[in-house]
């Protein structure tokens, strides 16, 4: 499994990186690599020419601050989870990055990457669409941000033009108390995600739930969140009995493809029980 | 005979290269000249060959021949069976690529010689290839069927039926007060080695001589098949066995590649190296395990079995391959086990397919015919009321029994015995080391969300195949010991092992033991190799006859020397001395050696018995183990060591097995699990919660170590047992697990078909 | 050309750019202990340390090791003994075939290095990149837990990736 042949080029700059893409049609960006070698390895990519990220200033800054948390597109799963801050900054994050892959991938894997190739069965794809993140891209015609919900088109196409490269991922700012469960299943641990779902609220004082956003993952051809879901959990006071709706309105609300690996049904059942579950968590979970 | 080293867990020599990475394995070797082959593999599973066009490739730079079956003159070779060669199957034996036909996606097709690997795989994609598609027989009803013909002449897709038979099952079923009848499955699966395979070959045009590395598993047997199908003498061929990255009974045997390599290097006279990577290892490596059975118990009112009988049936894949019809014969003569089942009557098919040949896997036949008679065997008892460990218990063949003579299987009719054990001392202590009378409290509950379920099951393990192995023992320049042995490594410490062997026979410090060398032709006269976990007991029985005519042959020469009776000649401390003191020092006799053999006609039987307590989560389907036990009486244990390693590193294969491991097709025959994200391999997170207990309670009468093949139980018992285990945990349901893999999904989806059928 | 140092040492080479780290470290700088094993990142055996981080070398291309230090299983090697790490896999017998050892024997570095106190499950995870077809793992996560003891305090095996 030999790669096929490629030119290859190391830019120094953001602005030599994104005219080399728009100067050949068949090139690829790379930056961990950690999913395009594997299609390379397979020849079911054939790029005529690699450009690498790896020398591009600036793209690997994890900034929090009042406007939320920015992660430039070369930090590595690796930098999101040796940085202490992002704990307490954006726990769903970094509850969600644990489920990423494996120890070696996640030294070299990056935000980037993973939201470029947009997996349906990603982690970070899901966390972008279920906190309304924002990703910054630029390309020729220059810099402009792009709504998460809006960047993920399909299984592995996004709303990139073949000059843009991502530049940042913007979460919103997280508050402190905030209510939050990620819960995944897969197969081994380590693989793609057969279902996962990420789900957060905010308690008032009164007890009662507000501005739910539950997304999920691996249940269709991109992350999404359910606004049927949601309906449930706002401004209801969780329980048990609203987390059970809330578990069936989310496995009537997707439409799961059958495959190999699980059919129709099991995936619509199982997303069921990840948000059921990831619930629980949130309900459980003693504010910060 | 000695027995300082023999018994303990003497630390690995193998271990010394391996952890520093200075391991030798074949894609490591370099010589000058060296070219890459690289394999063009049919993307058809089922197909007429128009033509095959390779103009374009060899034109790319680097590329310097494209090998096909035109190249061979008067065709190219046929594969022969090595076991069971019956006539029955020579319509279905494997050219050593394809001519005429394709039969399955993977088939060789050509082979690129080229600078580099990586140009050999471009100049693939530049190969342009005509094959007329055929509609695929991907499963049993196709095969059976004949609608669709793999091998024309044959005139059927069955190449055989065996039949197994003890007694009188007719007369034992008619007046059977309890009987039941169940069809089970398992999946396709196979022994995937981490290391791919790879060849290298070198062609001494000079010498006439060909150097074959890579060699594994059964080099003298391939040397055979090699010499006589490239029309060479076989002392002109070497077959070397470097270092491998694991057999389970899937490398080693001969391959198309075996031959095509050396035919390339011969083609070109250039060294010619072929390293498999891992998207042609999932096609073209012997695919194993799946096989349906129909079967049926008969029980008398108070559990004692009476009689089983029915079909099985084997899926071969498009060839039968050098030892395929090993797995499917095995699932029938050997579904009793351990148990005392007087009357027997099983007739396995051999079904041909557009899919992977299939071969052997560690424990092949024995993993499915357990996984078969266990799930009878709960469903028996919890129909009629006995318990699950009385009802094994009472079935067990007794010590006092035996030899205890099980089916006899038809064609190839071979007789087998259970020869030594008590098969209750496993049963016992596996009882015991589990907690089964309190944890079978637990069985049915639900806790924390999830339901507890047990089971356990009995097995034997058959060793020690033989016809015989050979070992030579020879004396060094500096008075050390260097052992040459017939036997194969395949990862599983044979260096180390036989080393204590060697020690304790020569009553020597095991340090004196310099080098263990084993496997490639040129160490031994007559060497077999490694299968049917023979290694300890083949081998180290030949070593034990080498060990003691050496031994002899030294008190010969130092009587001589000394002058005096052979029988007052003491060899002790490095020297060997005369009773009048006079004494010569060892490496005097530099260069003296012998050669041992042992030979052999009946297997020895490993038994034990494994038990499971799992956890069933009924909303994803996830099972976990929360403890496993496995416990089995080897005879004698040479290293507990690497005998305890074998057990779970077997277990973990045999989950891999049951929970995750699946070779799927389509309907047109195309490999849907192409890469190891798909084929799932257990990992270190998976199944933690494993303990093995070796026991040396019941020695093997057959062999003078008294040792019995140990290398595949592990597995054996472990589809039966957890598939219990499930359905005992979810009795409540109904659940009855009726087909491997228990993967998450297709337990949740059991779940909801007993669910749906109790109308909830 | 392309510069970085290996096992101490610096090297040059010229390669392609679709030559993969493992393939040069291997046919290029001939230290094959680095193995190959799927050529897809799954299994693990290719994996070396660059800039004492686990990596799957065939993942990684050539060229991108520029300026990189690598440490191959060979770097975490001595000639006159073994390390305390590779004693401790040796005693619990945590290999047969050898083929995944190498990977096994890096990861385990990184991951003691960077973490001596950690627990079972933690070395499970980190391991679970990385496939063994013969130990069965438990073997392996007991020699790692074992090794702990040479990288805690002042008996820390070196940092940087040079096992001494």
């Amino acid at each position: 499994m030999k790669l096929p042949a490629f030119d290859y080029a190391c830019p120094a700059t953001l602005a030599e990186a994104v005219a080399l893409l728009a100067a050949n049609g068949d090139a690829k960006a790379i930056a961990g690599g950690q999913s395009l070698v594997p299609m390379l390895a397979f020849r079911v990519a054939a790029p005529t020419l690699l450009v690498d990220l790896r020398k591009l200033p600036d793209l690997d800054r994890i900034d929090i601050d009042a406007a939320g948390v920015r992660l430039g597109a070369l930090v590595r799963w690796r930098d999101i989870l040796a940085d202490a801050r992002l704990e307490r900054a954006h726990p769903l994050l970094v509850a969600a990055v644990r489920h990423v892959a494996h120890y070696q991938i996640r030294n070299r894997g990056t935000v980037g990457g993973s939201l470029a190739h947009a997996d349906p069965a990603a982690e970070l794809p899901g966390i972008a669409v279920a906190c309304d993140a924002e990703i910054a891209v630029t390309g020729q015609a220059g810099a402009r941000v792009i709504p998460a919900e809006a960047f993920f088109r399909g299984a592995l196409a996004t709303a990139l033009a073949p000059d843009e490269l991502i530049t940042e991922l913007r979460l919103p700012p997280w508050p402190v108390g905030r209510r939050f469960g990620f819960e995944e299943f897969a197969l081994r641990r380590g693989d793609f995600a057969l279902a996962a779902a990420a789900v957060f609220y905010d308690q008032d004082v009164n007890g009662r739930a507000g501005a739910p956003h539950v997304g999920v993952i691996g249940v269709g051809e991109r992350p999404t969140r359910l606004a049927s879901v949601e309906a449930v959990l706002n401004g209801a006071r969780i329980d048990g009995e609203v987390i059970a709706s809330a578990a069936a309105a989310a496995a009537a609300a997707v439409d799961p493809p059958d495959d190999i690996h699980a059919s129709a049904a099991y995936r619509r059942a199982l997303v069921g029980t990840m948000v059921e579950r990831a619930l629980l968590a949130a309900h459980n979970r003693h504010p910060a | 005979m000695r027995n300082t080293f023999i018994g303990a867990a003497i630390e690995r020599r193998e271990d010394l290269r391996f952890l520093r990475g200075r391991g030798q394995y074949v894609g490591d070797l370099a010589p000058n000249g060296l070219l890459h082959a690289v394999i063009l593999r049919s993307a058809v599973a089922h197909g007429r060959i128009r033509a095959i066009d390779a103009a374009a490739a060899l034109k790319i730079p680097g590329v310097h021949a494209v090998i096909t079956a035109k190249d061979m003159p008067g065709g190219p070779p046929i594969i022969p069976m090595r076991l069971q060669p019956l006539p029955e199957f020579k319509p279905f034996e494997q050219p050593v690529i394809a001519a005429d036909k394709v039969r399955y996606v993977g088939e060789p097709l050509a082979v690129v010689l080229a600078d580099t690997a990586a140009i050999g795989e471009d100049a693939l994609e530049a190969i342009t290839v005509d094959i007329a598609s055929l509609p695929a027989v991907t499963d049993r009803a196709g095969g059976e069927s004949g609608d669709r013909l793999l091998f024309a002449r044959a005139g059927s897709n069955v190449a055989l039926r065996f039949r197994a038979t003890r007694g009188d099952a007719a007369a034992a079923f008619a007046g059977a007060a309890y009987r039941r009848r169940e069809r089970l499955r398992v999946q396709r699966h196979f022994g995937l080695t981490l290391e791919p395979r790879g060849v290298l070959a070198e062609w001494d045009s000079a010498q006439g001589r060909l150097r074959v590395f890579g060699a594994a598993k059964v080099p003298f047997f391939n040397r055979r098949i090699l010499a006589a199908q490239i029309g060479l003498p076989e002392h002109a061929i070497d077959m070397i066995e470097n270092d491998v990255g694991g057999g389970f009974g899937a490398r080693g045997e001969f391959y198309p590649e075996d031959f095509l390599i050396p035919f390339a290097a011969r083609h070109v006279g250039r060294p010619v190296k072929w390293i498999e990577d891992r998207r042609e290892n999932l096609m073209a490596m012997n695919h194993a395990r799946e096989a349906e059975a129909d079967i049926e118990i008969a029980c008398a009112a108070d559990g004692t079995i009476l009689g089983l009988r029915g079909q099985t049936f084997a899926d071969m894949g498009a060839y039968m391959r050098t030892n395929g019809a090993v797995g499917a014969r095995n699932v029938a003569q050997f579904m009793s086990g351990p148990y005392r089942i007087p009357a027997i009557d099983i007739e396995t098919t051999l079904v041909m397919t557009n899919k992977t040949p299939v071969g052997t896997y560690r424990g092949p036949g024995r993993f499915e015919a357990d996984f078969f008679r266990e799930r009878l065997f709960d469903m028996a008892a919890n129909e009629l009321g006995i318990d699950r460990v009385e009802f094994r218990r009472r079935n067990l063949v007794a010590e006092g029994e035996m030899p205890y003579a099980i089916a006899t299987i038809r064609p190839f009719e071979h007789q087998d015995e259970l020869d030594s054990g008590d098969y209750r001392i496993t049963l016992d202590r596996c009882l015991a080391e589990c907690r089964w009378a309190e944890k079978v409290k637990l069985q049915g509950a639900l806790i924390d969300g999830r339901y507890h379920g047990l089971a356990l099951g009995c097995f034997i393990e058959g060793g020690a195949a033989g016809p015989k192995e050979s070992a030579r023992v020879a004396l060094e320049d500096d008075g050390s010991i260097a052992v040459y042995m017939g036997s194969s490594a395949v990862g599983q410490g044979v260096e180390t092992v036989f080393a204590q062997i060697a020690a304790d026979a020569l009553e020597v410090p095991i340090e004196r033991i310099r080098e263990v060398f084993h496997g490639s032709t040129g160490y031994v006269s007559d060497g077999y190799g490694a299968y049917h976990s023979r290694s300890v007991v083949m081998g180290g029985s030949a070593l034990l006859d080498a060990a003691g005519k050496f031994r002899a042959a030294l008190r010969a020469a130092a009587a001589k020397r000394l002058g005096c009776d052979e029988a007052a000649v003491k060899i002790a401390d490095e020297l060997v001395s005369a009773p009048d003191g006079r004494a010569l020092p060892l490496k005097d006799f530099a260069g003296l050696a012998a050669e041992g053999a042992f030979l052999n006609k009946k297997h020895t039987y490993t038994y034990g018995a494994h038990a499971a307590h799992v956890a069933v989560d009924p909303k994803t389907g996830h099972v976990e183990i929360i403890d496993y036990v496995a416990v089995e009486d080897v005879g004698r244990i040479i290293n507990p060591l690497t005998l305890n390693g074998q057990v779970i590193g077997s277990l973990v294969q045999g989950l891999g097995g049951v929970f995750l491991e699946h070779l799927i097709y389509d309907e047109h025959g195309q490999l849907l699990t192409g890469s190891l994200m798909d084929y799932r391999l257990p990992t270190a997170s998976d199944f933690p919660n494993l303990r093995s207990i070796v026991l040396d309670m019941k020695p093997s009468p057959i062999n003078p170590l008294g040792a019995k093949g140990a290398g595949e139980g592990g597995m054996i018992p472990a589809g039966g047992v957890i598939a219990n285990a499930v359905a005992n945990a979810l009795a409540a349901f109904g659940v009855e697990p009726r087909e491997l893999p228990l993967s998450p999904p297709r337990v949740w989806e059991l779940l909801q078909g007993a669910r749906m059928d109790d109308g909830e | 050309m392309t510069r970085f140092e290996v096992n101490g040492k610096a090297v040059e080479v010229a390669v392609e750019p679709r030559m993969t780290l493992a393939d040069c470290l291997r046919d290029v700088l001939r230290l094959t202990g680095t193995h190959l094993g799927c050529e897809h990142g799954v299994c693990g055996a290719c994996t070396v340390l660059v800039d004492g981080e686990a990596v799957r070398a065939c993942l990684m291309l050539a060229v991108q090791a520029e300026g990189r230090r690598v440490t191959t299983v060979e770097g975490l090697s001595r000639d006159d003994a073994l390390t305390p790490l590779q004693q401790a896999f040796r005693k619990h017998h945590a290999l047969q075939c050898g083929f995944c050892t190498p990977g096994m024997i890096t990861t385990a570095h990184a991951l003691l290095t960077e973490e001596p106190d950690c627990d079972a499950d933690r070395v499970r995870e980190v391991l679970s990149g990385n496939i063994c077809r013969c130990t069965g793992y438990i073997p392996i996560v007991e020699a790692v837990l074992e090794a702990r003891g040479a990288y805690r305090g002042s008996g820390r095996a070196g940092s940087d990736g040079e096992g001494r």
